[in-house]
């Protein structure tokens, strides 16, 4: 009893968190315009996807800012974790303290405070004004991956590599690093996520004619909906899709811990 | 060995796909880039590859959505564009506040294709001409379905105010566009610098809030083509659009007068590539361009040349060619000093905060 | 035996210095300078007027309403999913992350196409003869367009914790006589603490803050506080009024850091 009410329950929240998104799928097929009656099966709306130079140019903005600021942020993130654990606890605390500022923060804040700082200097908002953003808001998703896998274990690990004759630099790459690794991914796919999934700050930081798939949504919807943006859609959740199921078959064998 | 193969899997596919999407679309011009920036959906797409072919230039587009926006993002930040589109009244502003530089029409010969009414009316806004290029105009008014309609009679301001079309209004979400239908409702200036006018057609559209489906500018058409919105405040041009979809929807010019508008284009003061600025201005007037648009916009072109080549019924249509007798009742909307404008905003904002 | 050198560190000091610490200062100076220069408190005091409060209320009302809802939601979740042999195999990743790759702009718009007058939800009730349902642009779409967009900030939080709460507690606390009732008061919820914190933290911050969901399914017609203050930025031009009632919006999630202080020892690290 218990066992089914459980289930009914975790279809009835699946369907509410997919049943919007199946719905843009079937729509994207749709041979009209509508966004209610289906009349016909069709690709037509792939095809004006795929001719709107804005839309792939957000695509392309969208994914290398993505990729870029989550790798830089891991990196920063992950030589963070290394270097406060050299640290002492109450110097640590007030850094972590301040890494938790751009998380808690409201996105409106963190966009609108980076946007004054560059007005400040005048730094001109483009593409790297970004980037900037983006590795700013990452990073803390990485130190708070890193850091507990940064623990005894890891201690211990490297001071018996060093007893053993090892060197630091060789302890480091290979005992070391291995540790962090679990943590380092879940922090760069947090990362990753972070960046795609943003639009405020991206609202604020960018400049002209630099859009991402975000705020090309955004301004898309303000002259109305076209169904190419449901192709976007579909087209993303099913990359989304694999790529997920790649990660996460291949980390089930090394236990890597992958929630977020 | 598999440890590194996770990451590198969803890094390699991420790629693949960035740079796949990366390759159909890239193109950058031999002769430079402009950056140009315009209302949302206000040209064929067409031209930009046909400009891009044509010159060599690269374009690199972006929109927004109402001119408030535009004023804002180009006085306050350290973005630059080559070329922008906007309407009148902000023209006026952005010439007021030296935001704008002077084109070389030396290099724009096709302006002589322009309708000298049309420049003589732009003279209001930016006197002599030497600022901006007009590049569309046309009318508001109301579009309504009549089969939601019914057998009301639409022609006058006040039909928005009919409890009937409870939630199916569409009214314009922009400070100057929705305070004109408050202020000519009531017969006042679209234009006036009273505040108790301008308090009076604020408290109308509080009054009409309820009333209210949505505020929209753009998006508008879309709303009262598949049928969401009964009535609406659209422009001429957008009818066109609307009807095609759906051949309920009606467009009138409401009888109290309306506001008209030129939009046209001008270059920035901090230009970065002026000469392909002027190239784009230069190009825009061309006959065949303006015809590409109008067949894509229909709105009331400014372009005699493309004008003269429109056929007999589309030159008859009242809804893209405003007859004479309903251009008299129209008046466009004129630059207003800063405080002025504090005033409207404040207004408005207490009109949206309701 | 110390790992590394402090220096590593260093990078990530200054990213926090350049990135976070001194663009805050300056809405900080932006917020307290007023339009000729001087320093103002008046920016800060403009969220007392009439128009900017009944904003701030509204916003606060409906990011507590839709907390709410995600709690309610999320908590039997994290408990089905602490049970279920799916949670430990990365089915959450699944469930909840997708969503969060299809981008927060398509997830909202999804709902604006479900909603709409004539969208989808509509002409299913009409086919199937069912009155249609007038949810589009009220605070209710509002509502749900948070809940649908924040879930995931809720659920990752509580299973995080929920899942490590130690199987031989509960048993040592059934062999002391505990019932189900005792126990799930008593211990599962005083232990899940710091996940329903940083839960609330995570979802109730963007909502209170949002401009986007409120403008893409409330039709302009509803004013949140964020969209009080994108449009002093982005229309009115005036940064320094919208700087000061960005500093207010600071006073909340410096509470919430507090809070989180409070109750989450972990340093943060339950927020991810």
């Amino acid at each position: 009893m218990k066992k089914a009410l459980s289930s009914i329950y975790i279809i009835i929240i699946m369907l509410f968190l997919y049943l919007p998104i199946f719905a843009l799928m079937v729509l994207s097929f749709n041979e009209a315009k509508s966004m209610a009656v289906f009349t016909g099966f069709s690709l037509n709306w792939y095809v004006e996807l795929f001719n709107s130079r804005l839309i792939m140019y957000a695509v392309v903005n969208t994914f290398t800012i993505a990729i870029i600021s989550a790798t830089v942020a891991t990196i920063i993130g992950t030589a963070a974790v290394v270097g406060l654990d050299a640290m002492r606890p109450k110097t640590q605390n007030v850094i972590l303290a301040a890494n938790n500022i751009p998380m808690l923060n409201a996105d409106i804040v963190t966009g609108i405070s980076l946007m004054l700082f560059f007005l400040i200097l005048r730094v001109p908002q483009g593409y790297m004004t970004i980037l900037f953003a983006h590795i700013t808001f990452s990073i803390p998703y990485v130190v708070l991956s890193v850091r507990p896998r940064m623990n005894r274990k890891t201690d211990r690990l490297f001071e018996a590599a060093m007893d053993l004759g090892a060197s630091r630099k060789y302890a480091f790459r290979k005992v070391v690093l291995p540790e962090l690794r679990p943590g380092i991914l879940s922090g760069f796919l947090l990362a990753f996520t972070m960046s795609v999934d943003d639009f405020i700050i991206t609202y604020f930081t960018k400049g002209a004619g630099i859009n991402t798939i975000s705020t090309i949504i955004y301004s898309q919807v303000k002259i109305g909906i076209r169904p190419s943006l449901f192709a976007l859609s579909t087209i993303i959740f099913v990359v989304a899709f694999v790529a997920l199921l790649i990660v996460n078959i291949k980390s089930k064998k090394q236990e890597v811990e992958l929630v977020l | 060995m598999i440890k590194k193969h996770s990451l590198k899997l969803a890094m390699l596919l991420s790629l693949a796909m960035v740079s796949m999407i990366a390759l159909s679309s890239c193109r950058s011009g031999v002769n430079g880039e402009i950056y140009i920036y315009c209302y949302g959906d206000y040209y064929d797409q067409e031209i930009i590859e046909e400009f891009e072919d044509e010159t060599g230039i690269g374009v690199v587009q972006d929109s927004y959505d109402t001119a408030e926006e535009l004023y804002t993002l180009l006085s306050n930040s350290n973005t630059s564009y080559d070329c922008i589109c906007t309407s009148d009244y902000m023209i006026g502003k952005m010439i007021e506040e030296g935001m704008l530089s002077e084109i070389d029409f030396e290099n724009v010969p096709a302006i002589k294709n322009i309708d000298p009414l049309i420049m003589e009316k732009s003279n209001e806004f930016d006197p002599g001409n030497k600022y901006s290029v007009p590049y569309q105009i046309g009318v508001a008014g109301i579009a309504y379905n009549k089969k939601m309609v019914g057998n009301t009679v639409i022609d006058s301001w006040d039909d928005l105010w009919n409890p009937k079309f409870k939630d199916q209004i569409v009214m314009p979400d922009s400070v100057r566009d929705a305070m004109m239908i408050g202020l000519m409702k009531n017969g006042y200036s679209l234009n006036t610098t009273n505040e108790a006018e301008i308090a009076k057609a604020a408290a109308d559209l509080t009054e009409q809030k309820p009333l209210v489906y949505k505020y929209a500018n753009d998006a508008a058409r879309d709303l009262l083509a598949d049928g969401s919105a009964a009535v609406g405040v659209i422009w001429n041009g957008e009818y066109q659009y609307t009807t095609d979809l759906n051949d309920d929807v009606e467009f009138i010019v409401p009888k109290e007068g309306t506001e008209f508008f030129i939009d046209s284009w001008a270059i920035p003061k901090n230009v970065a590539n002026k000469e392909g600025a002027e190239a784009w201005l230069n190009f825009l007037c061309k006959k065949k361009v303006a015809l590409t648009n109008f067949d894509y916009l229909y709105y009331t072109t400014p372009n005699l040349a493309a004008k003269n080549a429109l056929d007999e019924d589309i030159l008859n249509d009242e809804s893209i060619f405003p007859t004479d007798e309903t251009l008299k009742r129209c008046y466009s909307l004129k630059t207003l000093d800063s405080d002025t404008m504090a005033i409207y905003s404040k207004y408005w904002k207490k009109v949206k905060a309701k | 035996m110390i790992i590394a050198n402090k220096k590593w560190a260093s990078p990530f000091i200054i990213w926090i210095i350049i990135g976070t610490i001194i663009p805050i200062l300056s809405i900080v100076y932006y917020g307290m300078t007023s339009k000729d220069g001087g320093v103002t408190f008046a920016n800060l005091g403009a969220i007392f007027s009439h128009d900017n409060l009944q904003a701030l209320e509204l916003s606060l009302l409906l990011a507590l309403v839709s907390t709410i809802i995600c709690l309610l939601i999320a908590f039997p979740m994290a408990m089905i999913l602490k049970d279920s042999k799916y949670g430990k195999q990365g089915f959450l990743i699944f469930v909840f992350i997708l969503p969060m790759w299809m981008n927060f702009l398509l997830r909202t718009m999804a709902w604006q196409v479900l909603l709409e007058r004539n969208g989808v939800i509509n002409s299913i009730l009409t086919a199937v003869g069912l009155p249609r349902q007038a949810i589009m642009n009220t605070p209710g779409a509002i509502i749900l367009g948070m809940v649908y967009d924040f879930l995931p900030f809720m659920i990752l939080p509580i299973y995080n914790v929920v899942s490590k709460i130690d199987k031989h507690l509960l048993e040592a606390a059934y062999d002391l006589g505990a019932n189900k009732i005792t126990v799930f008061t008593k211990v599962i919820i005083p232990l899940s603490v710091p996940g329903i914190v940083s839960g609330i933290t995570m979802v109730f911050i963007p909502a209170l803050t949002t401009f986007v969901i409120s403008n893409m399914l409330g039709g302009g017609k509803i004013n949140l506080i964020g969209n009080i203050i994108e449009q002093e930025f982005t229309v009115n031009s005036n940064w320094y009024l919208g700087s000061g009632l960005s500093l207010v919006m600071m006073v909340f999630i410096i509470i919430s850091m507090l809070l989180l202080n409070k109750f989450d020892k972990t340093g943060g690290a339950s927020l991810v």
